[in-house]
């Protein structure tokens, strides 16, 4: 009891001298508070007379400025209904292409195909190549709309890309719905423009139908972290080759990506890459050549696993690519397809199973040896592995023949808005056809400021 | 045993999660200069990542992945604006996942906001080469810019880190009072430039010029951006005969062969300006900056 009592005293006691003690620190906050709020109003003011000298001496000066600055306040944006237009590029392309052998009997052999995969050098002598409208703004301040256009040489206008994309998700997050190219590999995402050759590496051609777009989502994550590590996750229809639109209403491509990258001293930097793309098809016409030698087309019904492993790596002194750079990059493509095939559609519709394993890879390296001026090289190859074709194995040819070729490129940008390139290329693609095919082509981009990818 | 192996797997990744809640602010600034101004207004309440070095043209960079990485991680980003960062700095927003640098948002931050803009095209259009809507960007050239500026970040810095407003204050105020003493003096030392005509290789310093009342007679390049050649260089070269100029100025990370060719066909000095902190040896920060930009005048301005 009397215990307590003490204890409630002392409490009692203390009390007071902890008021003071809190009173003691409030005032010397309070003190600090008013510190800051006159250091704040200090360096306001300052501010103030600084923008007021400026403006003094704008105004004791208008000659000297005049021509240089009408407008001497923030700049801003012109009103109007116009204001809010999306920022619109237009991609200018034409091509020059001259071929040894018909680029209309060209095949990649070993790969069957759907027909609407474009291979080989596309049609020869002068024509326009691929042009491209693109436009995109905020949609408000969580989205962000995009659309690409592409126009064809051939009057046709087709949609590359359409998609809303957010960026207020936080935490690294964000997320695409609409058409897009997919994030797999290193050049799959790119724009035809933005290549640094006139085409595409066979094994793009042949595994992935020159470049995998669907419609569908995706969502990319970046790690919390000072590496950079980036993983994606993408569903979609599986509207392209290696998918066909199956109608069904679950996805009919889904895909796993994952990157990582950085730099090494102030000159060097680099990104790597494995990423996996499976893709169902259902009754997918493939143009195929059977033993004896004529083209037969069959019906693909399964599902495909594509591997990508991609590694780049860009050298420019201290990191100013202005003068000299130097860009090395090489990817491996790996497809499995496995499900059954009609033989012959139009004729004997003979079904069997179907399984094969494909690959193919590429290398190239490009080297701007002074500015303005670039030159490649490329080397490639596909490996059309041995297929199980099942009940048909008898009537559909396989050779063993590795498709290969190799590229020289040289280019000329006198902006960074246009580029003249003249490309030469041995193309093995086809057994028994070695082609060779020189291109030259112009490049240039109007209106709004293209971006510098990686 | 397995259960322990089970929760070290599960919380392996919710750590990675909780690493952002770093005490630094961090900031991530896209040139040189405005790294040094948030560390000289940040101190150790920053943790500054600078993009860009001063030997790279602050116009051509790339989105490369250490950018996205150190763009998904701040928590304040300082950019100059103006359109100077326009081909990589909206790639790196848009990437990053980073829902508070996103524009318009107070995390971030552009300069050229904050000072008046010189050379505001009244037309664009690229036949006129690298043009930018909304005037020449490189600002930092000026120390009156760079004390508008210091003004504002501080400003912003204690909006998006409230918590220690009050030393962000302290620290302005601080920076204001020493760049005001400095300002004094260079503007002292520079008033013997005042006047005295020049050439540059690029557009690179018409806010220099404005502060120090400098005459820039010609440009090498013949349009912003677009390399030198050698028919405009002799085009400037018999410029000059009818109005001699004192020196050709270069910025430490273009390519001195333009102004190095004027130097020696004109028998004028070529001079290499630092440009942004960290461009030349005594270039060490902001102050170091302007020291080092007016000693290489003033001597350039001396040899006769």
């Amino acid at each position: 009891m009397r215990k307590l009592l003490s204890a409630s005293l002392a409490l009692a006691l203390a009390a007071p001298l902890g008021a003071l003690a809190d009173t003691q620190s409030d005032i010397e906050a309070l003190r600090r508070q008013i510190e800051a709020i006159r250091a704040d109003y200090e360096a306001r003011l300052q501010a103030l007379e600084l923008r007021l000298k400026a403006a003094e001496a704008a105004a004791a000066t208008p000659a000297a400025t005049a021509p240089s600055s009408p407008a001497p306040a923030i700049a801003s944006s012109g009103g109007g209904a116009n204001a809010f237009n999306p920022s619109i590029s237009l991609i200018l392309s034409g091509l020059y292409t001259r071929t040894s052998q018909d680029p209309a009997q060209y095949a990649i052999t070993g790969f069957s195909l759907p027909s609407n995969v474009q291979v080989g050098a596309g049609s020869r002598g002068l024509s326009l190549s691929e042009s491209e409208l693109g436009l995109a703004a905020s949609v408000d301040p969580w989205l962000r709309g995009a659309a690409n256009i592409a126009l064809q040489p051939d009057d046709t206008v087709s949609v590359e890309a359409a998609y809303i994309q957010t960026n207020s998700l936080g935490n690294g997050f964000s997320l695409k719905a609409g058409r897009f190219f997919s994030s797999a590999g290193y050049l799959n995402p790119q724009h035809s423009h933005t290549w640094d050759f006139v085409d595409n590496p066979l094994a793009y051609q042949a595994l992935l139908g020159t470049q995998y777009g669907d419609d569908g989502l995706q969502l990319a994550w970046i790690a919390p972290i000072d590496q950079y590590v980036e993983l994606d996750a993408e569903l979609g229809r599986g509207r392209s080759f290696p998918g066909s639109d199956t109608g069904r209403n679950g996805p009919g491509m889904v895909a796993l990506i994952a990157h990582t990258g950085g730099d090494v001293g102030d000159s060097n930097s680099w990104r790597s890459g494995l990423s996996m793309l499976d893709a169902k098809a259902d009754d997918q016409s493939l143009v195929a050549a059977n033993t004896a030698g004529s083209t037969v087309t069959n019906a693909f019904t399964g599902s495909t696993r594509v591997w990508v492993a991609d590694a780049i790596w860009k050298w420019a002194p201290h990191g100013n690519a202005v003068r000299t750079n130097f860009k090395l990059q090489g990817e491996y493509l790996r497809s499995t397809r496995s499900g059954s095939l009609v033989y012959d559609v139009a004729n004997l519709a003979r079904p069997g199973a179907y399984r094969t394993i494909q690959s193919g890879w590429y290398v190239q390296g490009v080297y701007q040896f002074i500015p303005h001026w670039r030159f490649g090289l490329r080397t490639e190859q596909l490996n059309a592995g041995t297929p199980d074709y099942g009940l048909n194995a008898a009537s559909i040819a396989s050779s063993g023949y590795r498709p290969s070729r190799n590229t020289l490129m040289f280019d000329f940008s006198p902006s960074e808005f246009s580029r003249v390139r003249l490309q030469f290329a041995r193309d093995r693609g086809h057994e028994g056809f070695g082609d060779n095919q020189l291109f030259l082509q112009y490049q240039t981009s109007l209106g709004a400021h293209g971006a510098h990818s990686f | 045993m397995k259960r322990a192996y089970l929760v070290a797997l599960i919380a392996a990744p919710l750590g990675l999660l909780a690493f952002p809640a770093h005490a630094a602010l961090r900031v991530f600034a896209c040139e040189p200069e405005w790294g040094a101004l948030a560390e000289a207004l940040g101190g150790p309440l920053v943790d500054v990542s600078v993009a860009t070095s001063a030997l790279q043209d602050p116009h051509q960079i790339q989105a490369k992945p250490s950018l996205i990485a150190r763009t998904r991680n701040a928590d304040l980003v300082v950019c100059t604006g103006a359109e100077l960062e326009i081909g990589w700095l909206p790639v790196l927003l848009q990437q990053s996942g980073n829902a508070k640098v996103q524009p318009g948002q107070p995390a971030n931050f552009a300069a050229a906001d904050y000072v008046r803009k010189l050379e505001v095209p009244s037309q664009v259009d690229r036949s006129q080469g690298d043009v930018h809507a909304s005037g020449n960007p490189h600002i930092q050239t000026d120390p009156r810019n760079i004390a508008l500026v210091a003004a504002a970040l501080g400003d912003r810095m204690q909006q998006v880190d409230p918590a220690h407003a009050s030393q962000y204050a302290q620290r302005r105020a601080d920076f204001m009072l020493r760049w005001r003493q400095a300002m004094a003096r260079w503007t002292a030392q520079g008033a013997a430039l005042k006047g005295v005509p020049v050439v540059s290789q690029h557009k690179a310093f018409v806010y220099l010029y404005d502060w120090l009342g400098m005459n820039e007679v010609a440009v090498l390049e013949p349009k912003p951006g677009v390399e030198p050649s050698a028919s405009h260089l002799q085009q400037v070269l018999s410029t000059l005969k009818g109005t001699p100029v004192r020196m050709v100025l270069y910025a430490a990370y273009q390519d001195p062969r333009p102004s190095e060719w004027l130097s020696k066909n004109a028998g004028i000095p070529a001079v290499m300006l630092a440009f942004t902190v960290g461009g030349t040896e005594g270039a060490k920060d902001l102050f170091g900056l302007f020291d080092d930009t007016l000693a290489r005048l003033l001597a350039a301005e001396a040899t006769r």
